[in-house]
């Protein structure tokens, strides 16, 4: 029995989260043994307590034994900390003198042994009471929060999540970073189930977007730094030169008419056919005025041209133009920043990116779309040909752990369908074959839309994985084996279309560095839990939508930025949200004001009193890493509730 | 005599590797008990102090785990980690303790596979170096 030497009156309740905890963890024993320190003056177990009776069990047990410290052993703080520290305040105990011991996620869970368990149990706990014991009872700082988000990516997701905000009567910055908004879902010809043309159902969103009064629209911009925190981030733009004067612009088009340099891949059409130097990317781009493209404008490679300026009626060409940067300040931002197909590069196997007749899904969409390079007729790009045999591979580069992506991309299985359906529309007499792993159509009318390619639509479902694509003349041989029959199939295509992979999109790292938040192991954006918080991220105030955070369909996207919108809005409807009181500290006598706490500070947050002739700290700016109070030469700077001393006593804790 | 069980002491940052061992547990994955995890909520907190008292006070083995190089949640706190904790190394070799004992790894929220990988590695390492020896001592070449 240890001696009481302080005013500490510590509780420790421990949860048997039914057998989580209990089947690894002996939990009488645990309660034996911290009830023999002399300033626990209550312990007890539990079957659960987050339940409602064993919340009331830690509240009665509070008041009854004046406690002034508390110790749960449970499940991990990322799951109840909030529930207990919530609790313990409106037990009259301060919300930080409450601490969890986390003996399920690292310790039952992953260990077998009970006696080895209860060993490491008794461990985590004690380091935790001896945490405890020296915690302060601690205020959070109300800081204002800023009544406005930014939306990262104007594809749907970005464009539902603005619109929902800016509807909301809640200012938007909106960041695109194409010339225009509309993302992947404004290239797509028609959409699965119903057949809807995707551009008449976007569009009319694209100028909702930019006619909102609540909306501030950047396109053809990037995010260059982000500093601050939830409810005050600080973002600074920047506005690339788009090389005109968009005041002046009309969208007349001539400059892009008059344009001689007509030989930069169109990335709108998937590189299916060139464009001008100076382009709009499509007839219904939001904003429409064009871009000069520099790599391929004549002026600025070979110093010539400046036809575009000679026409142009309102004078509104700017070849000084320089990037722009500019500052704003948010309190919430949803990610929207979509997704790419595996490169063309990788699927050797499939001759992608060698043979012209082997293209991907999206240039499909773009041979379908009324608005596209052949205006909605199905012609192969090696010699303008209709196909008659035209092969849909599902899974390239999907669900294949060896060689590409382990993941489903998700929505695959149905735009083949759809592919094949529309194809047929347009080629009666054609033939369509679909190679597939399975068939997954999960979704509202999605399984009727596929039985109506099979049964209405004469498509061929072939069920494997094609080992080969190569050129025999003017066709494209696929070579493969039906699984189902086990036969060996080969067929002598016209044109191939792979489902590629999705994939995040291209560059969005240096983003994602930026933001400080987490990915997958595939560079998907990771969500602060699978199930319950599926569009936050785990720092708080920066929200996910669309596939940004895993593959997905149009709807599923909306709903997720719709749900993204929802949750930054709860956040800008309070005026003063909390600022984590855990801060750094100074003691005035042993701070020599060396100024080392300063230059390891990323906030900004330290600074000299030039008075004092020491170092402050603005408890507001500080996040609470602890790298100044590590740093701290004359120990000067402590970390409320991290203190020096705290951790001292809870490594001889463990070494007991 | 039973097998050596160290003592290991784990030093975790909140965001990153405190919750890659929670998804560890979630997924029931399995690691020897040796391990002892203070939470953090940047690496950078760990003070070269922290360490030192570890290691007089008999830990065997310490390992530091923080977001990954770029993804810290405090912006450059793992960095700090990184320059400390290589400076520690080298003077923990001129203290005779054997700087193999002293362990970072980058791990972040959804590596849970790679907690309990590290986790079983380095305490088969530090089983494999013995105890630490006493304060003063140097540690014998094997």
């Amino acid at each position: 029995m240890t001696e009481n030497k302080n005013d500490k009156k510590i509780g420790v309740f421990v949860c048997h989260c039914g057998i989580n905890i209990a089947s690894t963890v002996d939990v009488d024993k645990l309660v034996e043994e911290f009830s023999k320190y002399s300033d626990v003056s209550h312990t007890e177990n539990y079957k659960y307590m987050c339940s409602d009776p064993g919340q009331k069990l830690i509240s009665a047990a509070i008041k009854k034994h004046k406690l002034n410290g508390l110790v749960i052993a449970c499940c991990s703080p990322t799951l109840h900390e909030n529930t207990f520290r919530r609790l313990s305040e409106n037990s009259g105990l301060n919300a930080y003198l409450c601490e969890i011991a986390n003996i399920r996620e690292q310790c039952s869970w992953v260990h077998e042994d009970k006696t080895e368990g209860t060993k490491k149990a008794i461990k985590i706990v004690k380091t935790i009471v001896e945490k405890v014991r020296k915690n302060e009872s601690l205020t959070p700082v109300e800081v204002p929060v800023t009544k406005k988000a930014l939306v990262i990516g104007a594809g749907i997701a970005g464009m539902q999540a603005a619109l929902d905000i800016a509807d909301a009567g809640k200012k938007v910055i909106l960041v695109e970073k194409s010339p225009s908004i509309g993302g992947h879902m404004a290239q797509l010809s028609e959409t699965f189930p119903t057949l809807d043309c995707s551009q008449c159902i976007l569009t009319p969103k694209m100028v909702d977007v930019a006619q909102n009064p609540n909306i501030t629209l950047y396109t053809y911009s990037e995010i260059e730094d982000l500093e601050g925190c939830v409810g005050n981030f600080k973002v600074k733009i920047r506005k690339k030169a788009r090389y005109i004067d968009e005041e002046l612009c009309t969208g007349c088009g001539i400059c892009v008419n008059k344009c001689p340099s007509k030989k930069a891949l169109d990335e709108f059409n998937v590189e299916l056919t060139t464009r001008p130097a100076i382009y709009v990317p499509f007839p219904q781009a939001v904003p429409n005025i064009p871009v000069i493209d520099k790599e391929n404008c004549l002026f600025f490679q070979k110093d010539a041209c400046r036809i575009c300026e000679k026409v142009c009626g309102p004078k509104a060409i700017r070849f000084d133009q320089e990037d722009e940067f500019i500052e704003e300040e948010v309190g919430a931002i949803v990610v929207a920043t979509g997704y790419d197909l595996l490169p063309i590069t990788e699927m050797r196997e499939y001759g992608y990116g060698k043979y012209k007749d082997v293209i991907n899904g999206l240039q499909f969409e773009r041979l379908l779309s009324a608005s596209g390079p052949t205006e909605g007729e199905v012609r192969r790009p090696s010699d303008s040909k209709i196909p008659k045999d035209v092969v849909f591979i599902q899974c390239s580069g999907s669900r294949n752990p060896e060689y590409y992506k382990s993941y489903c991309s998700k929505i695959c299985c149905m735009y083949a369908s759809k592919h094949a359906m529309l194809y047929k529309h347009r080629v009666p007499d054609g033939h369509s074959y679909i190679f597939y792993i399975d068939i997954r159509s999960g979704g509202k009318g999605y399984e009727e839309f596929v039985q109506r390619a099979q049964e209405e639509e004469n498509v061929v479902y072939l069920r494997g994985r094609p080992a080969k694509v190569y050129q025999e003349g003017d066709k494209m041989v696929v070579w493969g084996v039906d699984t189902l029959s086990g036969q060996q199939i080969t067929i002598k295509a016209d044109l191939v279309v792979l489902a590629q992979a999705i994939i995040p999109r291209n560059g969005v790292e240096e983003l994602i560095k930026k933001l400080k938040i987490q990915t997958d192991e595939h560079g998907f954006l990771s969500e602060a839990h699978p199930k319950l918080r599926p569009v936050e991220t785990n720092t708080s105030g920066i929200f996910l939508a669309g596939c940004a955070q895993a593959p997905r369909d149009i709807p599923e996207t909306v709903a997720q930025a719709s749900g993204s919108a929802a949750k930054a809005l709860t956040l800008l409807s309070i005026d003063k949200i909390h600022h984590l009181p855990i801060v750094a500290t100074v003691d005035e006598d042993l701070c020599s004001g060396c100024e080392i706490c300063i230059g390891t500070c990323p906030y900004s947050a330290r600074e000299i009193d030039e008075e004092k002739k020491i170092a402050i700290v603005n408890e507001v700016l500080c996040e609470g890493c602890g790298s100044c109070v590590s740093a701290c030469p004359s120990s000067a700077s402590q970390q409320k509730n991290f203190t020096d001393g705290q951790f001292e006593e809870m490594i001889k804790a463990i070494l007991e | 005599m039973s097998e050596f069980e160290p003592k290991i002491i784990c030093f975790f940052c909140k965001w990153c590797t405190s919750a890659g061992a929670d998804l560890a547990g979630t997924s029931r994955m399995k690691y020897p008990p040796n391990g002892v995890v203070i939470r953090t909520l940047c690496s950078s907190r760990v003070d070269a102090e922290h360490i030192l008292l570890a290691f007089q006070k008999g830990s065997d083995g310490i390992l530091i785990g923080g977001c990954h190089p770029g993804d810290c949640h405090y912006q450059t706190g793992n960095y700090k980690t990184r320059r400390k904790m290589l400076l520690l190394r080298k003077y923990l070799e001129q203290m005779g303790i054997n700087p193999e004992r002293l362990r970072l790894e980058w791990i972040s929220a959804s590596e849970g596979k790679k907690l309990a990988k590290t986790m079983t590695e380095f305490t088969e390492q530090i089983k494999s170096l013995g105890p630490i020896p006493k304060f003063g001592e140097k540690e014998g070449e094997e």
